[in-house]
C-alpha cells in the first residue's frame, strides 16, 4: 500500500510499504477513505517531538471502512464505516472508565520511554512518535487499529466522510479546549491561533455559551474564517495584542484564554530569537511557548488558561508570577476524543456546525508532501488539507519529499 | 504505606538523589554529547542528542545517572533490594488467586522461563530463570507466609545460585481505583552488587525488570493483552530498524 512516511526532519514522503496485518485478536484493519494533516503532524515533521524514526508511517486523523477484524472483536463488523479517535483507549483501565481516554494506562507499548520524559505514560496515539507508542498512522491506504471495540466509532448513515472526519481529533480538541475554559454566562474567550484547532475552539466556545470570542492570528484568511464563525479578530503582527484585548474587554481581560498554537509559536523580539535558537538544539529548549506566555499575561484575574496546543518537553520563561499572583487555572491534555463523539456528532447531524467549512485543500495521498509544505508555510490560503488515499494518483510516481529547508 | 518499610535505604530520601559532583559531571557529559550531536548528521546525531538531552534534563532535575545506571540499593549484608508498586483495577482476592498460583508468574515476569509447583504440600516450587547471555538459573523456593487476599511471601531454599526472597502485598486502593500490588524482592547476585551493576548495564536491571513485569501483569489482567507494534508495517530498512527497535524495547520491525 501507499503511506506517508517520516523520512527525517522536514521530510515527509510517500512510499510503498507492506499492507498492515492483524497482530492481536482485538485489532481491526481499516481501509482508509479520508485522512487529514494536523498541526501536530507539523511538530513531528519539524522534529520537535522526540523519538520519531525514519520510516514511521504518520497520520492520526483518519476514517474508513473496516475490512478485517481480529477473532476477539465483537461490536465492530467488517463493512462498518468508522472514524478512528487518535488516542487509543483500552476501554478497561481506570482512566478509560472515567472518560480520560488520552491518559489510558494500557495502550502505550513504550511506557518506559514516556515515563523518562514525562514521569507517567499517557495513552498510545496513532502515527505520533515512539514516545506515544510508535503505532503506524493512518495517512495510508490501510491502517491497523487496535482495541477496535473500545475505539472505532460507527458513523451514522447520511453523513459524508468530510462531515465526520474531524471527529477523529480537531473538532473534539477545539471542544475540549472550550470546555476547559469553564465558560459562564457573559464570558469573553480569547483564542490564540486560528488554525483548525483554534477555529473549532471558537465554534465550540459559542456552542458552550460564550458571549464573545476574540481570535488572534496573523494570516488574513484564517482571521476571516474566524470572523465567519462569529469571532472578533486581532492580527498580532499589526496590533499590541495585550493592550487591545484589555481595551476590548473594558479593562478586565478575557475570562479565559485558549492557546491553540502550541510549541512552534511565532514571535518577534529578543526573547523570540533566543527561543528559536535554543529550540534548534531540540535540547536546551524543545518548546517555544510564546502563545502560552501571552495567554497567561492576557488572562483576567482568576481566569482560566486552556491549552489544547501541544508541548513536548521543556520551555523557558513561563510567567509563573503572573500565573500565581492572578490566581489562574490551567487545563490541558491530549483530547479525550471518545467522550465527545455522541455529542459532537449530534451537532453535525442537526446542522449546528459544518466541519467541512475549514477544508481548503482536497488532495491525493501522493500529494501529501506538497500538502505538508503548504500547510506548514500557510501558503495558498491553506487551512486544512484532506487527503484521499484512493484517488487517481494522476499518473505520477509518489512525490519525493522536498529537500530539507527551514 | 508504613515508613519502616523503607528504612533499609542507605541514603536519605530526597527528590535530588545525585550528589552535586555527580550532577555537574553528568550535566557536563550531557552537554558534551549535545555538542557532539550537532556535528553528527543523521541517526547518530539524533541518538547522541537524545542521550545528551536526558543527561542534561537529569542533571537539572537532580536525577543523575547514579540513580539510573549504578544506583543499586544495598541492604546491610550486601543484598539487592527492589520495591515496586502498581495499581490494578481488580479486587484483591482475584489478584491474590492469580499470583498464588506461581505457575502464572512467567506469564508476566519476563525473566522467568517456568515455575513448577510441587512438594511440601504445595508450599514448594521449582523456578527456572533466564540469565544474561542465554544461560538459565534454577532454584527451589518455599512459601513462608500466605494470607489469602492480602499477602504472599517466599524464599529460595539452601543451595540456590542466586539466593532470593520475595513478598507481594495486595492493598485496597482508595475509592474505585482497584488494588495496589506492592512487591519487594531481595536477592544476592553472583558477584555481589558489582555483578548487579554489570548485569544492569547488560539490560538486566532488576528495578526496571520488576516495573515492566508489574505493568505486564496489569495489562494482562485488565485488558487480556499486552499492546504491541511488533510486525506492523513501516517504511524502514536496514539500520533504521535498529533505531526503532531501541525505542520500542526491541519489539518493532
Ligand atoms: N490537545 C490535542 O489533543 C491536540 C489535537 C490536535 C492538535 N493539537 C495542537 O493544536 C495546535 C494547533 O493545531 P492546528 O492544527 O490548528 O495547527 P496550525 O499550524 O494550522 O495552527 C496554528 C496557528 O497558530 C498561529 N500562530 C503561530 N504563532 C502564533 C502566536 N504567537 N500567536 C497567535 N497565533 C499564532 C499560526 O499562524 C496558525 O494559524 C498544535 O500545537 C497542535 O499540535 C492538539
Ligand atoms: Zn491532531
Ligand atoms: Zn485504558
Amino acid at each position: 500500500m501507499k503511506a506517508v512516511v517520516w523520512q527525517g526532519v522536514n521530510r515527509m514522503g510517500v512510499e510503498t510499504v507492506p499492507d498492515p496485518q492483524i497482530l492481536q485478536p482485538t485489532d481491526a484493519i481499516v481501509r482508509v477513505t479520508k485522512t487529514a494533516i494536523c498541526g501536530s503532524d507539523l511538530h513531528l515533521m519539524d522534529g520537535y517531538v522526540p523519538s520519531m524514526v525514519h520510516g514511521d508511517i504518520v497520520g492520526h486523523e483518519f476514517m474508513g471502512e473496516v475490512v478485517e477484524v481480529g477473532p476477539e472483536v465483537r461490536k465492530v463488523k467488517v463493512g462498518d464505516r468508522v472514524i478512528v479517535p487518535f488516542p487509543i483507549a483500552c476501554g478497561k483501565c481506570w482512566f478509560c472508565q472515567k472518560g480520560l481516554t488520552s491518559l489510558c494506562d494500557n495502550s502505550n507499548p513504550n511506557p518506559g520511554l514516556a515515563e523518562k520524559f514525562w514521569g507517567y505514560s499517557p495513552a498510545g496515539l496513532y502515527g505520533y512518535s515512539h514516545i506515544t507508542g510508535g503505532y503506524a498512522g493512518g495517512q495510508a491506504q490501510f491502517a491497523r487499529t487496535v482495541y477496535a471495540d473500545a475505539n472505532l466509532y460507527k458513523v451514522p448513515d447520511g453523513l459524508t466522510d468530510e462531515q465526520v472526519l474531524f471527529l477523529t481529533d480537531i473538532f473534539p480538541t477545539g471542544f475540549m479546549g472550550a470546555e476547559h475554559c469553564d465558560i459562564q454566562g457573559g464570558d469573553v474567550v480569547a483564542v490564540f491561533g486560528a488554525g483548525p484547532v483554534g477555529l473549532f475552539g471558537i465554534a465550540s466556545a459559542f456552542l458552550l455559551g460564550a458571549e464573545r470570542v476574540i481570535a488572534i492570528d496573523r494570516f488574513p484568511e484564517r482571521l476571516e474564517m474566524a470572523r465567519s464563525y462569529g469571532a472578533e479578530t486581532i492580527n498580532y503582527e499589526e496590533e499590541n495584542v495585550f493592550e487591545l484585548l484589555k481595551e476590548m474587554t473594558g479593562g478586565r481581560g478575557p475570562d479565559s484564554v485558549m492557546d491553540a498554537v502550541g510549541l512552534e509559536a511565532q514571535a518577534h523580539g529578543l526573547l523570540g530569537v533566543a527561543d528559536a535558537v535554543k529550540q534548534t538544539t531540540r535540547v536546551l529548549e524543545s518548546d517555544r511557548p510564546h502563545a502560552l506566555r501571552a495567554a497567561i499575561m492576557a488572562c483576567r484575574k482568576g481566569g482560566t488558561v486552556s491549552v489544547p496546543g501541544v508541548y513536548g518537553g521543556l520551555a523557558d520563561k513561563i510567567p509563573l508570577g503572573a500565573f500565581m499572583n492572578k490566581g489562574l487555572t490551567m487545563k490541558t491534555g491530549q483530547t479525550h476524543v471518545h467522550r465527545y463523539l455522541d455529542r459532537l456528532t449530534g451537532y453535525i447531524q442537526r446542522g449546528e456546525i459544518d466541519p467541512t467549512r475549514i477544508i481548503t485543500h482536497r488532495l491525493t495521498l501522493d500529494e501529501a508532501p506538497h500538502a505538508y509544505h503548504i500547510f506548514k508555510h500557510k501558503h495558498d490560503g491553506c487551512i486544512k488539507c484532506v487527503l484521499d488515499p484512493w484517488a487517481d494518483p494522476k499518473d505520477h510516481e509518489p512525490t519525493p519529499a522536498p529537500q530539507a529547508q527551514g | 504505606m508504613t515508613t519502616n518499610q523503607r528504612e533499609d535505604r542507605d541514603r536519605p530520601e530526597s527528590p535530588q538523589n545525585s550528589s552535586p559532583t555527580e550532577r555537574v559531571l553528568f550535566g557536563a557529559i550531557g552537554a558534551g554529547l549535545i555538542a557532539l550531536s550537532l556535528r553528527q548528521r543523521g541517526t547518530v546525531g539524533v541518538l547522541l542528542a537524545a542521550g545528551g538531552a536526558l543527561l542534561v534534563a537529569g542533571a537539572a532535575m537532580g536525577q543523575g545517572l547514579g540513580e539510573a545506571v549504578t544506583g543499586v540499593r544495598r541492604t546491610q549484608d550486601d543484598q539487592i533490594k527492589v520495591e515496586k508498586a502498581i495499581t490494578v483495577g481488580l479486587g484483591a482476592d482475584e489478584l491474590y488467586t492469580f499470583w498464588r498460583d506461581f505457575e502464572n508468574l512467567p506469564r508476566f515476569m519476563d525473566h522467568l522461563e517456568s515455575v513448577k509447583v510441587g512438594g511440601g504440600d504445595g508450599q514448594r516450587s521449582h523456578w527456572v530463570a533466564k540469565a544474561p547471555v542465554g544461560t538459565t538459573v534454577e532454584w527451589d523456593a518455599e512459601i513462608t507466609a500466605d494470607e489469602p487476599g492480602r499477602r504472599i511471601a517466599w524464599r529460595s531454599l539452601e543451595g540456590a545460585t542466586v539466593p532470593n526472597e520475595g513478598a507481594v502485598e495486595f492493598r485496597p486502593a482508595p475509592g474505585d481505583r482497584g488494588t495496589e500490588i506492592h512487591v519487594s524482592l531481595t536477592y544476592r547476585p553472583p558477584g555481589g552488587t558489582l555483578g548487579a551493576t554489570v548485569a544492569r548495564l547488560l539490560g538486566e536491571d532488576p528495578n526496571i525488570q520488576i516495573e515492566h513485569d508489574l505493568r505486564r501483569l496489569k495489562r494482562l489482567l485488565e485488558v487480556g493483552h499486552i499492546p504491541t507494534t511488533e510486525g506492523q508495517s513501516s517504511g524502514r530498512k536496514g539500520a533504521m530498524k535498529a533505531e526503532a527497535k531501541m525505542y520500542d524495547n526491541r519489539r518493532t520491525s
